[in-house]
């Protein structure tokens, strides 16, 4: 049989695997075995580099078939206009159904309030708890790395939750060899962590080897910014500078892509891949640490958010 | 910002190295897991930030600038609000050499069910070892755990040298103590290393306080140990649990030819043991059927037609002939299965609160594969401290034990000490789908086989 090949990775070269090449293994077991598993899988998808990592996993499991899901975006209404282009594209090219749950409609329902700092992350959870209700999927892929934070550390990769989406960290079930234990009861519904062993380092190793696209604002650009609580800020329709917050043009990318309103950009002259995976390894920060502001509120803000459903 | 660090090019050149360590608070367990990370620049300025500053709140050292690395591994809210450590938490961390994953088991609450998980998928294990009191019950218990897992490797670290002025005559009689109970369980490669974690020696840096001691620093052997994969399983034979097969016909990926995929067929899974070739003869086991044997005509990767593929790698099979293959089947070399037998017997880390009884129903999940079974006897309970089977009428939440098992249908099983992967399985409640048990194949027993 010929084969149109789809896929640019190296053929392994030798008696053993390379890190990136084990973590692809483990990672599309896990995918191959939630589908396998589960009734009705949906996969987290907001076109942030982690989840297009993960969906770029997941056609590689289901080579020649297409990925057999559809995907899923809270939506929070103030995420960067180029990526949710992005996103679309991304859904349009693997033929896939996007399913959109809007933070904005629940605030314009009056169903969320809109918080004192501006922070949409929060707002997320209900509408994605609402969306999983709706359509009743019983696996949401998401992809959430060990590396990020200390609560995800200790979550398994496949993590059960009950109707509100909440995790109990007392109360997990043990995750033994390669078997993963996925049964729930109705009204439960799983989260699967795929990439759960990776890190940021791995992940840009990953993009660069298999070239993999991303939105552009992960590379290097000119942008309006300011600063605030130690952060470049975006200048954007949702993000104004407030009294003595100057504005001024630098050279900058991000290093996660969430909420306008709560990631910051770093100054930053990687402009390809290669100076990506320079600049990662090289960084004296953690990439929550230097982006992040809804994960500075608290030691715990992201314990504190799983444990209410949030992913 | 400077670049002349990582090559990207050079980063496929390692190999991932999977280890847990088990040991309490009380062994400094947190702190050489903080020196490790710490000590091999996995932690960043944020982090260390965070961790003087919490530092310098509670005082710890007092000396200015004191850090307490425990703090590097502090998880959850109620961990630290209780100061106790819940579950096993992963970390992660690189060298020029190699990337770990570090599954950091706590010791205190239900240390079995938790060395029990991080020892399941570890290269190795590193056990603890207070060099004041020298090798404990508990020390013994690790051992027995890791020993019955098969976990290739045994690092025993002595920590607290320091606090015994470096002595070379306890480090040699912890070291004796260890090779001791090492022989007794069957470790064939237990290494001893003298370490304080708190000050740093031989943790990362070799340390100028132990001029006795040669062999390696306890980061300088994770480096350079053989990992799972390396290991031989020496020329273990092909397994490959089939997750799904592969028949897009209507549902092909955008952009392939329709024609070309018009009667494609694989089956996907991960190679979880041994090597296979294109025009290897394998045999396919399907529970309740004949075996049936065939050719293998093609191995893909994602569109990478590959020659062949070994474990752990994720990859889908073409077979020659076009028989009915599922999920729950099983691939190997051919003439190496085992006959599918619907009795065994096990070892049964008991995991749930509910304590097991014959007589009890439960479903198996070996490989891809998930039936009934009933357990028709508890046949003892084993002994962490002699590592001997005594009597047992039930085995309660952290037991070990051994139970007799019969399957709604006939299995290949392959004792664990054979072949770690598919001498593996879970025991899960059908009712509320909890994970009872891990479980590991003493043996099958060809008489209570369906015929």
């Amino acid at each position: 049989m010929t084969l149109t090949h789809a896929y640019e990775a190296p053929a392994p070269a030798g008696e053993r695997l390379g890190v990136l090449d084990t973590l692809e293994a483990e990672s599309i077991h896990i995918i191959r075995e939630v589908v396998a598993e589960f009734e009705r899988p949906a996969m987290l998808f907001s076109g942030g580099k982690d989840s297009v990592v993960m969906l770029h996993l997941a056609a590689k499991a289901f080579w020649p078939g297409r990925v057999p899901f559809p995907v899923l975006h809270v939506d929070t209404g103030h995420n960067f206009p180029e990526v949710l282009d992005f996103r679309d594209r991304t859904v349009e090219r693997l033929g896939l159904k996007l399913v959109v749950g809007s933070v904005q409609e629940y605030i314009d329902r009056g169903e969320l309030a809109e918080r004192a700092d501006g922070t949409r992350n929060p707002l997320q959870t209900t509408p994605l708890l609402d969306t999983i209700a709706a359509h009743r999927f019983d696996a949401v892929f998401g992809g959430g790395r060990r590396d990020e934070d200390k609560a995800r550390a200790k979550e398994r990769i496949l993590s059960l939750r009950d109707e509100f989406g909440q995790w109990d960290p007392r109360n997990q079930r043990p995750e033994l060899w390669n078997l993963y234990n996925g049964r729930h009861t109705v009204g439960q519904h799983v989260r699967a962590f795929p990439i759960s062993n990776w890190t940021e380092l791995d992940i840009w190793r990953y993009i660069a080897r298999e070239g993999i696209e991303l939105p552009a604002i992960y590379y290097a650009h000119e942008r309006e910014v300011f600063r605030r609580d130690g952060m470049w800020r975006a200048v954007g329709e949702f993000s104004q500078p407030g009294p003595g917050e100057e504005v001024t043009v630098r050279t900058v990318r991000y290093r996660t892509v969430g909420d306008m309103s709560c990631t910051g950009a770093v100054l930053s002259e990687a402009y390809t891949v290669e100076d990506v995976v320079r600049e990662v390894a090289a960084s004296t920060l953690t990439e929550r640490g230097a982006t992040r502001a809804d994960d500075r509120i608290s030691e715990a803000a992201m314990e504190d958010r799983k444990k209410d459903g949030y992913f | 910002m400077t670049t002349e660090l990582l090559d990207p090019a050079a980063a496929a050149t390692g190999t991932l190295f999977r280890f847990a360590t088990a040991g309490s608070v009380d062994d400094g367990k947190s702190t050489l897991v903080g020196r490790l990370l710490h000590d091999s620049k996995a932690i960043l300025a944020d982090q260390l930030e965070s961790v003087a500053r919490t530092s310098a709140d509670r005082g710890f050292g007092g000396e200015a600038g004191g850090l307490d690395l425990a703090l590097l591994t502090d998880g959850l809210r109620a961990e630290r609000e209780q100061g106790i450590t819940i579950d096993v938490a992963y970390r992660y961390f690189a060298t020029d050499r190699r990337t770990f994953i570090l599954a950091d088991c706590p010791g205190h609450v239900q240390y079995t069910r938790n060395t029990v998980t991080g020892a399941s998928t570890a290269d190795a294990v590193v056990v603890l070892v207070d060099a004041r009191k020298g090798v404990l019950e508990q020390t013994r218990r690790h051992l027995s755990v890791v020993a019955l897992l098969r976990v290739p490797h045994v690092v025993v670290a002595v920590n607290k040298i320091d606090l015994t002025g470096y002595s070379e005559e306890v480090f040699a009689r912890i070291e004796a103590d260890v090779r001791r109970v090492a022989a007794e369980l069957g470790l064939h490669d237990a290494v001893s290393i003298p370490v304080s974690a708190l000050v740093g020696d031989n943790v990362v840096e070799r340390s100028a306080h132990t001029p006795w001691y040669t062999g390696p620093t306890l980061l300088e052997l994770l480096e350079t140990l053989p990992n799972t994969d390396d290991e031989p399983d020496g020329g273990a034979a092909f397994r490959f649990p089939v997750q799904l097969v592969l028949r897009p016909q209507g549902a092909l990926a955008p952009g392939l030819d329709a024609e070309a995929f018009r009667d494609y067929r694989a089956y996907a899974g991960q190679v979880v043991a041994g090597t296979v070739r294109v025009g290897d003869a394998v045999t396919v086991l399907t529970p309740g059927q004949e075996p049936r044997t065939t050719t293998v005509t093609g191995i893909d990767a994602a569109g990478l037609d590959l020659d062949e593929a070994w474990a752990p790698q994720s990859v889908a099979l073409r077979l020659a002939d076009e028989f009915d293959v599922a999920r729950g089947d099983l691939i190997g070399a051919a003439g190496t299965l085992p006959a599918p037998t619907a009795a065994l017997s096990a070892s049964l880390c008991w995991l749930a609160p509910r304590p097991l009884r014959p007589g009890a129903k439960v479903l198996v999940k070996h490989g891809t594969a998930t039936v009934r079974a009933l357990v028709t006897a508890v046949e003892g309970r084993l002994d962490l401290d002699t590592f001997e089977v005594g009597p047992a009428g039930e085995l309660e939440l952290n037991d070990i034990g051994r139970a007799a098992l019969r399957l709604a249908a006939p299995l290949p099983l392959e004792p664990y000490a054979a072949q770690r992967r598919t001498g593996a399985f879970l025991v899960i409640d059908p009712q509320d789908g909890n994970t009872l048990a891990a479980g590991m194949i003493t043996a099958g027993t060809e008489a209570g086989a369906n015929p």
